[in-house]
């Protein structure tokens, strides 16, 4: 029988099945990070139970970190300070990978995972954290959990799980040189709304999503989880496997072969079904920015933000109307004349190279508008490493932009980086909702291109009309 | 994890949709290291004004709702982030029923692993459940995980579907890890072809 991706991976990892107990699914890799873990330990070793494959796990140290290079020594926050030093001891106790704070490896868990070649087409890998769906880039069914799955999967190598629906979101067409995998991730929840994956597994397929480079697509399956799925995945091609070949954790020799033959039986039958199909024009697709408090709450850039009365259901109206008074908008504001005071240029959704090589080709030459502070956050020592060998560093530093170290960072508010209350920004991360960025903050999800270029106006542009320096 | 029983209890409206694990518990709240406490932390920057005392606008500190079990709610509850704080303050406020349309992939499981029953209905049932609060505030709903069932005192009879493990699991207060680890001999099994089909899996 014609079978899809996820029923490919699903099978193949399902270990103990019987009527009336939930289907039991073998995990090969387990992410980790200070923050959804420490209670996970705790219940582990109060029930004096063994890690069952250590060498499943890699962990980091990303979310309470700071970005200020003085303030990772000392951690100004002492309750931050003392997760982190739990998560030291937890990984040292069980002899885990950990990429601590003074490890050139640290980052963002999931910008450092690819970085390594730790999670390959067809793995079940999971981490308590929700974007963990990344990893879906590389055709890996990932998925985030809560922190007591965390503990069973450290004691199990399993979880029971039940299995989800499939949607098939084709993605057809060239996309504008504008428009980035991040739009296409944005233009998918506006579509389909941020509950429209409820239940499914998402496979992003069509000319547009094999156009994507790997990091494109990390982008693009790291929002998937902003539109409710479990998971999302792109099929693993020539891209995937010349990114995997010579990391540290891919195999190599006779072991690459049999990997790569694996790999690539992967994909989809061409006949297998779907539960739902989901068609876009990647020619449609412009520079999107989001004006609410939720990621479906998003038009383009050239767009108005829109009024309670556009919408005709009528929990959409008193959604819109309750995000415009947090946000401090009124609907038929053009996106373009609205003014920020902040622009953050990192996330798990967009801190990679390329992401920085993009918002560089804008920010060259250009100044960081007066009262406007803008912060790049590379998502890992080997982003920071590579983009300053290009001299990426130096074009921000001289636009005005600050350079930081490694991190979560801005995108969620716990490691010193936050907005204020009313402050307003521009952020390449992947969540708008009310106080993420900080209580009272208001949050605009943009691509990074987009975010230089606000950051040098002062307000949202559309960047198709720039003029090509 | 406590047995969930046939019980009694004032339900509290909230009527909002897509509210995520963000509002329910704020970051700052997450940097602790011990599961308990976060009750307190519920709902925070809805609960409390600027200056710290409670926000009389916001609906859980309605005085009709004191002691509510059951928690009422629009579309999408819990997206966004796996914290299980989320939960954790839920439970620990004294919740251990929600009642919506639908509810987040991440949440909707770790409540289960926190003794909380999320029952899902449709969306005119639920506006129907909302009205009753609306018109009788501290109303309240007897739930049924038994027999599948919540009951009003206005007589509407609510059936539920449910998924039979996590039923049981949650009448029986078991630790699904326990459950799981009775399979070890098939996990060794399935292991030892895992590792001749994908040796690479196990090279570090």
């Amino acid at each position: 029988m014609a079978k899809t991706m996820y029923e490919k991976i699903w099978d193949s990892h399902l270990v103990h099945e019987e009527p009336g107990q939930a289907p039991l699914l073998y995990i090969d890799r387990h992410l980790m990070h200070e923050v959804t873990s420490p209670q996970a330990f705790e219940g582990l070793d109060l029930a004096g139970r063994p890690i069952r494959n250590t060498h499943s796990i890699l962990a980091t140290l990303d979310h309470c970190v700071p970005t200020k290079l003085a303030d990772r020594i000392n951690l100004p926050d002492p309750i931050g300070a003392k997760q982190v030093r739990r998560m030291m001891e937890n990984c040292e106790k069980h002899g885990l990978t950990l990429y601590d704070m003074e490890s050139q490896n640290n980052g963002i868990i999931h910008v450092v995972v690819p970085e390594h070649g730790f999670v390959h087409p067809g793995m079940t890998t999971v981490c308590g954290d929700s974007h963990t769906a990344t990893h879906g880039a590389f055709g890996a069914l990932a998925f985030g959990i809560g922190t007591s799955e965390v503990e069973h999967v450290m004691a199990t190598q399993c979880l029971p799980q039940t299995k989800s629906k499939t949607m098939l979101v084709n993605v057809n067409g060239t996309l504008s040189k504008f428009s980035t995998a991040k739009d296409i991730a944005l233009a998918i929840i506006g579509k389909i709304g941020t509950a429209g994956g409820n239940g499914y597994v998402i496979e992003y397929a069509g000319s547009a999503i094999e156009a994507l480079s790997m990091q494109g697509r990390m982008t693009l399956c790291n929002m998937a989880i902003e539109s409710g799925a479990r998971a999302g995945l792109v099929a693993p091609d020539q891209k995937t496997y010349d990114f995997l070949e010579g990391k540290e954790f891919t195999p190599k020799g006779d072991g690459w072969e049999k990997a790569l033959a694996y790999w690539k039986s992967l994909p989809s039958d061409a006949d297998a079904q779907h539960d739902t199909v989901i068609e876009l024009d990647a020619a449609d697709i412009a520079p999107q920015v989001t004006w609410g408090t939720s990621p479906e709450q998003v038009v383009p850039v050239d767009k108005k933000v829109p009024s309670p009365a556009d919408f005709a259901d009528a929990g959409k109206a008193k959604s819109c109307e309750s995000a415009l008074e947090y946000m401090g908008l009124t609907g038929g504001t053009n996106i373009t004349d609205i003014k920020i005071d902040y622009v953050f240029l990192g996330s798990c959704t967009n801190s990679r190279l390329e992401d920085f090589r993009a918002a560089a080709e804008v920010v060259k030459g250009s100044k960081v508008a007066a009262g406007v502070t803008a912060i790049a956050v590379p998502g890992s020592y080997q982003v920071k490493k590579d983009a300053e060998a290009e001299g990426i560093d130096k074009i921000f530093l001289d636009a005005g932009w600050e350079w930081r170290e490694p991190g979560c960072s801005m995108c969620l508010a716990m490691n010193g980086d936050q907005l204020k209350p009313q402050e307003r920004c521009a952020s390449t991360s992947n969540r708008n909702f009310e106080g993420r960025q900080g209580k009272g903050g208001r949050t605009h999800l943009v691509s990074p291109a987009m975010a230089a270029a606000t950051a040098a106006a002062g307000r949202f542009v559309d960047i198709r009309t720039l003029e090509q320096g | 994890m406590e047995k969930y029983t046939k019980h009694t209890n004032v339900a509290a409206l909230m009527n909002r949709a897509n509210v995520d694990t963000d509002q329910i518990i704020a970051k700052q709240f997450l940097k602790k290291v011990e599961r308990t406490g976060f009750g307190q932390h519920l709902f925070h920057d809805w609960c409390y004004l600027e200056d710290g005392t409670p926000n009389p606008k916001f609906e859980l500190n309605n005085p009709a709702f004191d002691g509510a079990r059951v928690l009422v709610v629009g579309d999408n509850f819990g997206c966004g982030s796996s914290r299980e704080h989320a939960p954790w303050a839920i439970e620990d406020y004294g919740f251990n029923t929600i009642i919506s349309t639908s509810y987040a992939d991440i949440f909707y499981n770790n409540c289960f692993k926190n003794g909380i029953l999320p029952i899902v209905v449709d969306a005119p049932t639920l506006k129907a459940l909302m009205t009753e609060i609306e018109e009788n505030p501290g109303v309240a709903f007897t739930v049924d995980l038994e027999n599948q069932a919540v009951t009003t005192p206005k007589g509407t009879q609510v059936a539920f579907e449910i998924d039979g493990f996590r039923k049981t699991n949650l009448l029986s207060g078991l630790d699904d890890i326990g459950l799981t680890l009775k399979h070890t001999d098939k996990i060794s099994e399935y292991e030892t072809t895992h590792k001749e089909r994908f040796p690479w899996l196990w090279a570090s």
